[in-house]
C-alpha cells in the first residue's frame, strides 16, 4: 500500500503531462461557432454597401421565406472562393443577403463586378456591431435564417460545393 | 545557436512557429470611432478598460480584446465604449457577449460545466496537500 502512494504523485504527473501533450499537439481549431444559432437574429438596421442594392435590416429576414444572409468583405480572399457556390445556390432560387464587412462603397462595387453578384440586398457593417451581434467572428461566414427571422444554421469559413447540401437541408427545414 | 540548429526538427518546429498562425487580412477602413481613444469620463473609462480586459480576443485567442491588434478586438473595444458611454452596465455588456459567443469569450468563465472543475479542482488539491502536510507534522512532531 505505502509502495502504491509512493508512486501516486509520479502516476498523478504523468497523467496531467499526457493530458497537456495531447493538448498541444491538438491546437484550437481557431472558430468560435455563434451561440445565436436556435435564436431570433438579432435587431439591426444597415445602410446600403453599394448604389445598386437595397440595405439590409432585421425586418428583411423575417419575411415569411427562409434566406441565407452571407457575411463578406472585399478585402477576404476566401469570399472570392464561395462566389461560384453562392452564384449557383442563387440559380436555385435561394434568396441571398448580403452584410459587407468593413468595406467602402467602391471596393464592394468591384468586388461585385469581378466575381460575381448573388445579392438581393447589401448592408454595410462599418465596424463589425452587427457581425458581432449575430456572434460572428470572421469572413466569411453565413446564416441560414428561417421565415420568422430565427437562425437555423451557421457555416463558418467559404461554402463549398460539398457544403451545398447541408445549406440546402437547413433552407428546406426552415420553410 | 549552432549546436540548436543543427537539430533538425527542432528547426522545423521552430520555422513552423514562426510562419504559422491565423492568415488575416485586413480592411481598407480604419479604426471603429471608439477603438482607440479613451473615454472623456475617467469612471467610465476605467469600467470599460476593465471590462475589455476579461473580454477574449475572437481572431487572435490567447490575448483580451484590450491587447489585441486585430480589427476586429478594436470593433469590440469600440462596442463596449460607445455602449458604456450610453451608461449601460458592465456585467450587461458581459452578458450580452457571452450570449453571443458562450462563455469561450470570457477570461475567468462562469463555474458552470466543465470549467466547473476548474475552479473545484485547486480547491480539492489544496484541501489534499493540507490532509498529507497534517499527517507529516503529526509524525515528526512525535
Amino acid at each position: 500500500m505505502r509502495k502504491i502512494l509512493l508512486w501516486a504523485p509520479l502516476m498523478v504527473f504523468a497523467l496531467l503531462a499526457g493530458v497537456l501533450l495531447r493538448g498541444l499537439q491538438s491546437p484550437e481549431s481557431g472558430t468560435v461557432p455563434s451561440k445565436m444559432v436556435g435564436r431570433a437574429a438579432p435587431d439591426f438596421v444597415l445602410p446600403a454597401a453599394v448604389p445598386s442594392h437595397p440595405g439590409l435590416a432585421r425586418a428583411d429576414l423575417a419575411r415569411g421565406k427562409p434566406v441565407l444572409v452571407n457575411i463578406f468583405a472585399s478585402w477576404c480572399v476566401p469570399c472570392i472562393a464561395e462566389m461560384p457556390v453562392l452564384l449557383a445556390l442563387k440559380r436555385q432560387g435561394v434568396e441571398i443577403h448580403g452584410i459587407a464587412i468593413r468595406d467602402k462603397p467602391e471596393d464592394v462595387a468591384a468586388f461585385l463586378r469581378d466575381h460575381g453578384d448573388p445579392y438581393a440586398r447589401i448592408g454595410s457593417d462599418v465596424s463589425s456591431q452587427v457581425q458581432i451581434s449575430f456572434g460572428s467572428s470572421g469572413v466569411p461566414e453565413s446564416f441560414v435564417i428561417d421565415g420568422s427571422g430565427k437562425i437555423r444554421l451557421q457555416h463558418i469559413g467559404d461554402i463549398q460545393q460539398d457544403d451545398v447540401p447541408e445549406i440546402l437541408a437547413a433552407l428546406k427545414a426552415a420553410q | 545557436m549552432m549546436r540548436f540548429l543543427n537539430n533538425r526538427l527542432t528547426f522545423a518546429l521552430v520555422l513552423t512557429a514562426l510562419v504559422s498562425g491565423p492568415v488575416q487580412a485586413d480592411s481598407r477602413i480604419g479604426a471603429a470611432p471608439l477603438a482607440n481613444v479613451q473615454l472623456a469620463d475617467p469612471d467610465q473609462e476605467k469600467a470599460a478598460k476593465h471590462l475589455m480586459e476579461t473580454i477574449r480576443c475572437l481572431v487572435c485567442q490567447g490575448q483580451s480584446i484590450a491587447d489585441s491588434d486585430a480589427e476586429l478586438a478594436g470593433d469590440m473595444r469600440s462596442l463596449i465604449r460607445e455602449r458604456i458611454q450610453k451608461g449601460e452596465k458592465p456585467e450587461a455588456i458581459r452578458s450580452w457577449l457571452i450570449e453571443r459567443y458562450g462563455d469561450w469569450v470570457v477570461y475567468a468563465p462562469p463555474a458552470r460545466g466543465s470549467a466547473l472543475a476548474l475552479w473545484l479542482l485547486p480547491l480539492l488539491l489544496l484541501g489534499v496537500g493540507g490532509l498529507v502536510a497534517r499527517g507529516r507534522i503529526r509524525r515528526r512532531s512525535r
